[in-house]
């Protein structure tokens, strides 16, 4: 095999020992491994991660068209939501005015009301998740408290909201608050529990100031604990604005759902949900992602 | 008689939990000269981390002061610099970072912000990290990490170096490098540096004085040995040096036959 000697030719144990000409053959090349050979490998690569979950879908899709394809099933079979649905997955973009608008209106709709309720969330969570973590006394009073308010459900404080708000629209934003805040604070206050003593002897040995220690150690240190809370919440509130626009209505994939169901455009309602679980999913590889860049990969370990 | 550079006059230590409290510390009298090289050995629970942290300012002695050319010291601070024993190299920042954290904080207002730079790059370099300076504490071996701690307590410009037992963790080759990079060091800035050590060769190689500490509780200093070795020291001509064996076995008849670990301790 002509690349295998090639090798033993360049390689610096036979270049050592011939004292007076060693400056020239001390460069040491790596045998460049045949290109096919490489790209073989990389595909191999590949198809272990993409074949898998090919396959699974295949396998699904196949069982759903054989159990919906009789006449008389309640549920439409995969062909047959694709092709009444095909306006709405080629055409992400049309406008009929008011509440008929394509999907990607619909979710960006959604999207919006995330970002804002979720970027309140995220700061009012990490800086009471700072306070608490810092305070025992703050720990112990509210600890409990947000221990009950995290597991009331997101739609059962619509109403309340409502009651508050008397729009719809800052009502759903604030269900989307209060839907993420709690795994926010509740990570970030352990995260600045748990910063260790040694991180805090150096502050004090080089005397940083208070603020400095918030600035250049509690948050670099809390950054990884913090970003486990947002991806927690950024799910959250993803399923929570869903079901918080079936009930406000507008524009906005939860209503389009609804709408569907009302119109029985069932085909409508697969594809939305298709289109829900792969944004959601997205949202929280964002997170990780950002999270990843700003810890430097320090989360990742 | 003029004033000593650094003194612990009667310290105690007392930790009190609930009801329960225990003397960890007491009349604990020690002066030590600038310049001078000091090793502080004993038995696990003797109370060297405290005596350490104590001068460190990171804790307060129940009775005692401690004298650093006459002043009280009572908080942590730059001129009592610390190699902590993990390093405690933060994970966030470049090896550069964490000893720039140091300088900047130190010298933020002294250095101009060219000087601060060369600052760090010069101790680094003493410890022979310059080249690393762009790595995360993750991306480098135990002793690596060692080196910059020690970079960033000498950055400091301290006037009392304190090592807590600052190669425990590595391994002996590893150990015995850093031994010999902390020997140079010493002698070319003359540093003034108290070191707790569970090691024997390491505190006889190292040191002016080692000062053994009996068993806790209520530990106190039991013999103060004067290491007399000519400087610089090389631990192969050591090896089968008469006064370096002397040394040893008096720090060994010390630790092992005069001031053992009670069996109930040990167990």
């Amino acid at each position: 095999m002509p690349a295998a000697s090639k090798a033993v030719a360049v390689s610096p144990a036979t270049a050592v020992p011939v004292p007076g000409t060693s400056a020239e053959i001390v460069t040491f090349r790596p045998p460049l491994r045949p290109a096919l050979e490489r790209a073989g490998e990389m595909a191999r690569h590949v198809a272990g991660i993409v074949l898998p979950p090919l396959i699974v879908i295949g396998l699904s899709l196949f069982v759903w068209q054989l159990l919906c394809s009789e006449p008389g099933a309640r549920l439409p079979p995969p062909t047959k939501v694709v092709a009444d649905a095909w306006d709405f997955i080629v055409d992400p973009f049309y406008d009929n005015g008011g509440i008929d608008k394509g999907a990607f209106w619909q979710i960006s709709q959604s999207l919006g009301r995330v970002g804002i309720g979720f970027s309140f969330a995220a700061v009012v969570g990490v800086a009471l998740g700072v306070l608490i973590g810092q305070s025992t006394w703050a720990m112990r009073g509210l600890d409990p408290i947000f221990q009950v308010l995290r597991t009331v459900p997101p739609l059962a404080w619509l109403p309340l909201s409502l009651a508050g708000f008397r729009h719809s629209d800052p009502s759903a934003l604030f269900v989307i608050f209060i839907t993420s805040i709690w795994p926010i604070i509740i990570n970030t206050s352990v995260g600045v529990r748990n910063i260790p003593q040694d991180y805090r002897n150096v502050a004090a040995v080089i005397r940083l100031s208070w603020w400095e220690v918030f600035w250049k150690i509690t948050l670099p240190a809390t950054v990884p604990y913090i970003f486990t809370g947002l991806r927690i919440g950024v799910g959250l509130s993803w399923l929570a604005i869903v079901a918080a626009e079936m009930l406000i209505g507008g524009v906005g994939i939860g209503f389009f759902i609804w709408d569907a169901w009302n119109s029985s455009r069932i085909s409508d309602i697969i594809v939305a949900l298709v289109y829900i679980g792969i944004v959601g999913f997205l949202l929280d590889k964002l997170i990780a992602a950002i999270g990843h860049f700003v810890s430097h990969g320090v989360a990742a370990q | 008689m003029t004033q000593p550079y650094l003194k612990f006059e009667q310290i105690g230590m007392r930790f009190r939990r609930g009801q329960m409290s225990t003397e960890v510390l007491r009349d604990i009298d020690l002066i030590i000269d600038k310049g001078e090289f000091v090793s502080l050995i004993g038995h696990s629970g003797c109370g060297k981390s405290t005596l350490l942290n104590i001068l460190g300012g990171l804790l307060q002695s129940t009775t005692g002061e401690v004298f650093l050319e006459g002043k009280v010291v009572d908080d942590p601070g730059p001129d009592r610099a610390i190699v902590f024993q993990n390093h405690s190299l933060l994970p966030w920042l470049t090896v550069y970072g964490n000893v720039a954290i140091a300088v900047d904080k130190v010298f933020g207002k002294s250095k101009s912000k060219e000087e601060r730079h060369d600052w760090v790059m010069h101790n680094l370099e003493l410890v022979q990290m310059a080249q690393a300076k762009d790595k995360r504490p993750h991306e480098i071996s135990g002793g690596m990490k060692q080196r910059v701690g020690i970079a960033r307590a000498l950055a400091m410009q301290p006037k009392v170096l304190l090592m807590d037992e600052p190669f425990g963790a590595l391994d002996a080759l590893t150990r015995a490098h850093l031994q010999d990079s902390v020997m140079e060091i010493h002698a070319r800035l003359g540093n003034t540096v108290m070191m707790i050590t569970h090691d024997v060769d390491e505190a006889v190689l190292l040191s002016d004085r080692v000062v053994m500490m009996t068993n806790g509780p209520s530990a106190t200093i039991g013999e103060i040995l004067k290491i007399d070795l000519p400087r610089p020291r090389r631990r192969l001509e050591l090896a089968t040096d008469a006064e370096y064996a002397r040394c040893r076995a008096a720090v060994l008849e010390f630790l092992y036959a005069r001031h053992r670990v009670p069996v109930r301790a040990a167990a």
